[in-house]
């Protein structure tokens, strides 16, 4: 019970410290820091990114959502297919999916070029990979559960009964 | 000229939480912990339906007592939640936020001269609102040494001849405080015992924590003498909908509708039917924000009884009522040094009436980044006015 309410805690505020944890749950500190040990040991909490609106930066880059129909080998299923294409450092995320595609390929580059070199050079020519369609992401709204377009003014009054 | 004033009015007080924001909003840049209303956003799926109700072009009046649906609905709601069984076409009236429903209530009940019994502190309109109905204010100063709770021998050196009606504000705002069952028995006993009359405001009531909340109208032989007053705007960050309701006895709802009727109307009708969708699809929306708020109130109890300002652990509401008496000074004085030298607002607890000298109402109703930087302030605050 402990896990999941330290989860759900830093699942939108990963800065929170462990001191702080402990009064808002109730707990000892030392019981959290345990808590989290084990969490992280058993790779339930994998790491602690930061949440960056990067179109706010001077820092040019692109953002491509690619499906992508492969045949899966036989024995691995997708995971083997999937693995060739997570390991590429340009690679964000990738999803199994349901419905007309098989993965779904999140890749962050520098730019649109990058991108279409990373398809047509590198994920199009596997062997187990039948087509690709590639969708450009143009503006971001919301990221992790966070909106990332609008900042939130507290519109209260200072003070109310 | 004659005096245009009504010499009733002219006697009421305005509110003190009134005088302290005229002092607040002249400060720039001053951070808040005063407020008494959610920092939630009214769930999406709520205000969705709200708008759609204006698409669909439901732009008219309602009935008197608020839409059948949404009467069916808190019905429902009432019998799932606090094990209270209303009728929804005689026992229970849609109101424009509780605010209203307590000034019916009162006006429905009080005859001239009539006295009522408002534990202090709390929320500001009981008072005026019953000198407006006619009746006469009886104040129970309620102690910090019984976490400001109500109790039964409070209640009886207070009741004369004349008491009709016993204000009941459990969760407590400003001071958290809860009524567990067995307490509030020994109060239905006196109230019983007394034949006295009660107006049950339980506008927190989603918000306890680690308690569950118990309606003094859930006790034996209690439901015939209360008026359950509740509403959608602490539970679900609803505040500017001005949506309540009261539930109740049909004798006396029926003459609570009849002042409705002619001064209000009806209640919003687009709040209405934003209404009907949190009660059907909102519960997790209250678990999830009283999950925030109990994260919230422990952090603020722990940090300001570290920097000395002692307080008693709240269970209801969004609020922490600490004692700010080792510091000498008086709560006014505490609160408009605290804006003026750290731009931190928070409430006199006197705003809720005398018995709240030498406290402050600091509100949770904000994020705990927000409470941090505020929190930090107030240590700095109270470091330099304690010997």
């Amino acid at each position: 019970m402990l896990k999941e309410n330290i989860l759900k805690a830093i699942d939108k505020n990963s800065k929170l410290t462990t001191s702080d944890l402990a009064v808002m749950l109730g707990a000892e500190e030392e019981e959290v820091v345990t808590a989290i040990r084990e969490l992280e040991a058993d790779s339930i909490i994998c790491g602690y990114p930061t949440l960056i609106n990067w179109d706010k930066t001077e820092d040019e880059r692109v953002t491509a959502l690619i499906e992508v129909k492969v045949t899966p080998q036989r024995g691995q299923g997708f995971d083997k297919i999937a693995e060739r294409i997570y390991k590429f450092d340009e690679v964000n995320a990738v999803y199994l999916m349901s419905g007309g595609f098989d993965l779904t390929v999140i890749i962050d580059g520098k730019s649109m070029k990058e991108v279409a070199n990373f398809v047509s050079g590198r994920l199009a020519p596997m062997e187990a990979v039948l087509s690709t369609a590639t969708h450009f992401v143009l503006k971001k709204y919301k990221e992790h559960g966070m909106t990332l377009t609008h900042e939130v003014e507290d519109e209260r009054m200072l003070i109310t009964p | 000229m004659r005096d245009p004033l009504s010499k009733k009015i002219v006697t009421i007080e305005p509110s003190g939480i009134r005088k302290f924001f005229d002092i607040v909003s002249e400060m720039k840049d001053a951070i808040s912990l005063g407020v008494g209303e959610p920092d939630f956003d009214t769930p999406w799926h709520i205000r969705e339906e709200g708008i759609y109700s204006l698409e669909k072009g439901r732009t008219f009046y309602t009935s008197n007592a608020g839409i059948r649906e949404l009467r069916e609905e808190i019905a429902r709601y009432l019998a799932r939640r606090y094990n209270l069984l209303y009728h929804f076409n005689h026992e229970i009236v849609v109101t424009v936020g509780g605010s209203e429903a307590i000034d019916i209530a009162l006006r429905a009940m009080l005859d001239l001269q009539d006295e009522v019994l408002i534990p202090q502190p709390c929320f500001v309109s009981y008072l005026p609102c019953v000198m407006l109905a006619g009746g006469v204010p009886v104040i129970i100063d309620l102690k910090e040494e019984n976490q400001f709770k109500l109790t039964k021998e409070e209640l009886l050196e207070h009741i004369t001849e004349k008491t009709k009606i016993l204000i009941m504000p459990f969760p407590n705002n400003p001071t958290g405080a809860v009524m567990t069952r067995e307490e509030l028995e020994e109060i239905a006993q006196v109230v019983k015992e007394k034949d006295l009359f009660v107006i049950s405001d339980e506008i927190y009531s989603e918000l306890t924590y680690g308690t569950k909340h118990v309606s003094i109208a859930q006790l034996p032989g209690m439901k015939e003498r209360t008026i359950v007053i509740n509403g959608f705007s602490k539970a679900y960050a609803m505040t500017g909908w001005r949506l309540g309701y009261a539930a109740g006895p049909e004798k006396i709802l029926t003459q609570m509708l009849k002042i409705h009727q002619f001064a209000i109307m009806c209640a919003p009708t687009t709040s209405q039917y934003a209404a009907i969708e949190a009660m059907r699809n909102g519960d997790e929306d209250v678990e999830r924000m009283r999950d925030a708020y109990d994260k919230r109130r422990r952090f603020l109890v722990h940090e300001l009884n570290e920097m000395g300002l002692s307080c008693f652990e709240p269970f209801g509401a969004f609020y922490v009522f600490p004692s700010i008496k080792k510091t000498g000074m008086t709560s006014d004085e505490f609160a408009t040094r605290l804006l003026q030298e750290e731009k931190v607002a928070v409430v006199p607890g006197t705003a809720f009436g005398a018995c709240g000298e030498g406290f402050l109402r600091i509100s949770y109703a904000y994020s705990i980044e927000n409470l941090k930087v505020a929190l930090e302030r107030i240590r700095r605050f109270v470091k330099k006015y304690t010997k």
